[in-house]
């Protein structure tokens, strides 16, 4: 009996001592927390994860589908004591209050070496640095109101020249109604709804007052006449919308439009990647437009790792490994060409990128232009109050006065 | 004398593992949540008092406005159909019984049968039933009736109307249930009184039957009153919240202040809030209670 306990135990010990090994010998294992769970992303994410594994680490992944399940697990697991090694936010508000609580480990080393501060945007800069520290390494940027409009649509319509002011937009509408073409393709979802306010806010306001309303939540500039305007433009593109509009998703909304049955769409540059599954080609059967005008705001968020704080030295390896291996020129470069985003780095070559994502580089090296989505300026709470107020307005007959009314009180706590 | 003293303990003793409970999950959780109303907690709990700036903000906020009008409409509509087609379907059943007919049983399952189901399930069913173009709305045009619609779930007037329909048909059952465990529960005398009298069915029902069902109807308006305040399900299910935010609901907006939206202290405050109602309805039903049983 003795005997077989001991045999017993020695076997145990023996086994725990080779997992340990091999565990060891395997490098330091990080534990990913992503929401990078569709056909395009998981290949994206694919190209890290064997970077991570060419560096010598072990990478476990976890996938939740869904970026607001995914972030709540993450924030969970880091009030439960068990943090992940790493986890996907986006470049935004979202875990402001988690480094607040002092529970993320910075990476000032990486940013310094790596010069952030001179080779980032400046509205991600401004997200992922707080106080003096940096508290996320950014993945991608992806910029989400560029307009994407059928070339055999607007041929049909007689239209010979890219919009570029909001009467042109107007114009242009006007005529692909006028030739019997849905003008505008839009999926009635609350963040589609926002996402089509910000594209007119920023071209018609443009950047001062896009600014003062979104990161500055100046009551002054919301209730100005100036914004008005943009509300009652906002609402007159509805007149473009065909009724089938209500609930529908984006890539259906973009399937009108590779389809010639929509002329144009607003939607962030995942889009792209539909229009080339179906075979077309940026510039001949489909146009991208970052934007009215030569020096339109250029709205960009993306996504971001951080590393929430421990102690055990094992994860503090893995975080360090895995920092440095993501912001590779050559681990960015794979990521975003799948992911349909571009690197974070200003000075990434871009000469492998198509010439939509080639546009969109060239227009984030010039630092008058990018600024954050409104994510980037809000916290989550305030962010979705202005998406309730927008929604509604959209959806309802809401006067423009009450409108603005309530885009204020959202704002103002 | 200590052996008596202990056999009256015992009952203590027995309650105190649910008196605990009681205390510390009901009791305390609410008093926690109303700490955390008065605070400004974001993504996590904060002891950073800010008086009854919450309420302030929550009475501002137009969504949680129309949410509670949502609530009203909804919880008026729901109460009433359910009792009343509850009641008729417990006198059908009733009535098949008196009159020795056959399938009681099988009327019974087939009524309470959504009952079993849950509203996310529902939800789901009556979603793909209301679309425009598909399921009631098709079908009545596939039977001819071109100019006939029925839009109501993308309806910024009407959609509310369709989480109504859609809980209602879940709900009767279990109305159905309780009030006829209520009617086996009247007197067989009575009706041969009345059938002696002519007095006519209706009439009995109305008049006599319904009077003495009183605190079982109170039993049934207090579970579709909770039933009230916590719709949230079926919403997510059907509508999510939509088209725009014309069907939003309390629990909704404090579901999302405190999961997606990263806001526990307004979330916080809306839930008491919505807690009031609930003791409004309930104080008059316990404090009846108490009066009765002290008589």
């Amino acid at each position: 009996m003795y005997g077989t306990r001991r045999a017993l135990l020695c076997a145990s010990l023996c086994a725990w001592l080779c997992a340990t090994a091999s565990a060891a010998h395997a490098g330091p294992r990080a534990e990913v927390i992503h929401w990078w769970t569709s056909g395009g992303e998981s290949a994206a994410v694919k190209q890290v994860e064997q970077a991570y594994r060419d560096a010598g680490g072990t990478w476990v992944d976890t996938a939740i589908a869904g970026g607001d399940q995914s972030r709540a697990v993450t924030i969970n697991r880091i009030i439960g004591g068990n943090p992940p090694t790493a986890a996907q936010f986006n470049t935004s508000k979202q875990f402001l209050d988690i480094i607040e609580e002092d529970l993320l480990n910075p990476v000032d080393d990486l940013a310094r070496r790596d010069r952030w501060d001179q080779v980032l945007p400046a509205p991600i800069v401004d997200v992922i640095k707080v106080r003096g520290h940096w508290y996320a390494v950014p993945m991608n940027i992806h910029m989400q109101t560029w307009i994407w409009y059928s070339k055999a649509a607007f041929a049909k319509a007689g239209i010979t020249r890219e919009p570029a002011t909001m009467d042109e937009l107007f114009a242009a509408l006007d005529k692909l109604k006028a030739a019997g073409v849905i003008p505008l393709a839009h999926g009635g979802q609350a963040w589609q709804d926002i996402l089509l306010f910000s594209m007119v806010l920023s071209n018609m306001g443009g950047r001062e007052l896009y600014l003062k309303v979104i990161r500055d939540r100046d009551q002054a500039a919301i209730r100005s006449a100036e914004f008005r305007k943009v509300l009652v433009a906002y609402k007159r593109l509805q007149g473009y919308v065909d009724p089938a509009s209500p609930g529908r998703n984006w890539n259906d909304a973009t399937a009108l439009v590779i389809g010639g049955k929509a002329g144009m769409q607003i939607m962030g540059d995942w889009a792209k990647g539909e229009f080339i599954a179906a075979g077309q080609a940026p510039g001949r059967q489909f146009g991208c437009l970052p934007g009215l005008g030569a020096d339109s705001p250029y709205l960009i968020q993306g996504d971001v790792f951080v590393f929430p704080k421990t102690d055990d030295a094992g994860a503090l390896r893995a975080q360090k490994l895995l920092a440095s291996v993501v912001e590779k020129p050559g681990v960015q470069l794979a990521f975003n060409k799948l992911k349909g985003s571009v690197p974070v780095r200003l000075d990434a070559d871009d000469s492998q990128f198509d010439a939509c994502a080639r546009k969109g580089m060239a227009i984030l090296r010039d630092p008058k232009r990018p600024v954050g989505v409104a994510e980037v300026y809000l916290t989550p709470d305030q962010n979705g109050a202005l998406q309730d107020v927008l929604t509604a307005y959209w959806n309802t007959s809401m006067p423009v006065e009450r409108a603005q009314n309530s885009i204020a009180s959202a704002l103002r706590y | 004398m200590a052996t008596l003293k202990l056999s009256r303990a015992t009952p203590y003793a027995a309650l105190l593992p649910m008196a605990i409970v009681a205390a510390l999950g009901y009791l305390g959780a609410g008093l926690w949540t109303f700490y955390i109303s008065l605070t400004g907690s974001r993504t996590f709990p904060s002891g950073r008092f800010i008086g009854l700036a919450q309420y302030h903000r929550l009475f501002d906020n137009e969504r949680w406005m129309l949410s509670l009008h949502n609530l009203a409409a909804y919880g008026v509509l729901f109460v009433l159909a359910c009792l009343v087609i509850g009641f008729l379907l417990a006198v059908f059943i009733d009535q098949n019984a008196m009159w020795k007919m056959r399938g009681e049983g099988v009327f019974r399952t087939i009524f309470l049968y959504p009952y079993a189901m849950s509203f996310v399930a529902t939800g789901l069913v009556w979603q793909w039933l209301l679309t425009p173009g598909d399921g009631i709305d098709g079908t009545l045009r596939a039977l001819g009736f071109h100019d006939v619609r029925f839009d109501w779930i993308v309806s910024q007037d009407f959609a509310i109307y369709t989480v109504v329909i859609a809980t209602v048909w879940q709900m009767s059952g279990l109305v159905m249930a309780l009030m006829l465990a209520g009617l086996r529960g009247v007197d067989p005398e009575i009706w041969k009184a009345a059938r002696l009298d002519g007095i006519p069915a209706w009439r009995v029902y109305a008049q006599i039957i319904l009077p003495m069902l009183w605190p079982t109807i109170a039993t049934v308006l207090l579970l579709l009153a909770t039933a009230v305040a916590k719709l949230y399900d079926a919403v997510v299910a059907m509508t999510q919240g939509g088209p725009g935010i014309a069907s939003e609901v309390p629990a909704k907006f404090i579901m999302d202040h405190l999961f997606l939206r990263s806001n526990v202290g307004l979330a916080s405050a809306g839930a008491i809030v919505l807690l009031v109602p609930v003791l409004a309805l309930l104080a008059p039903y316990a404090y009846a209670r108490s009066r009765k049983e002290a008589a």
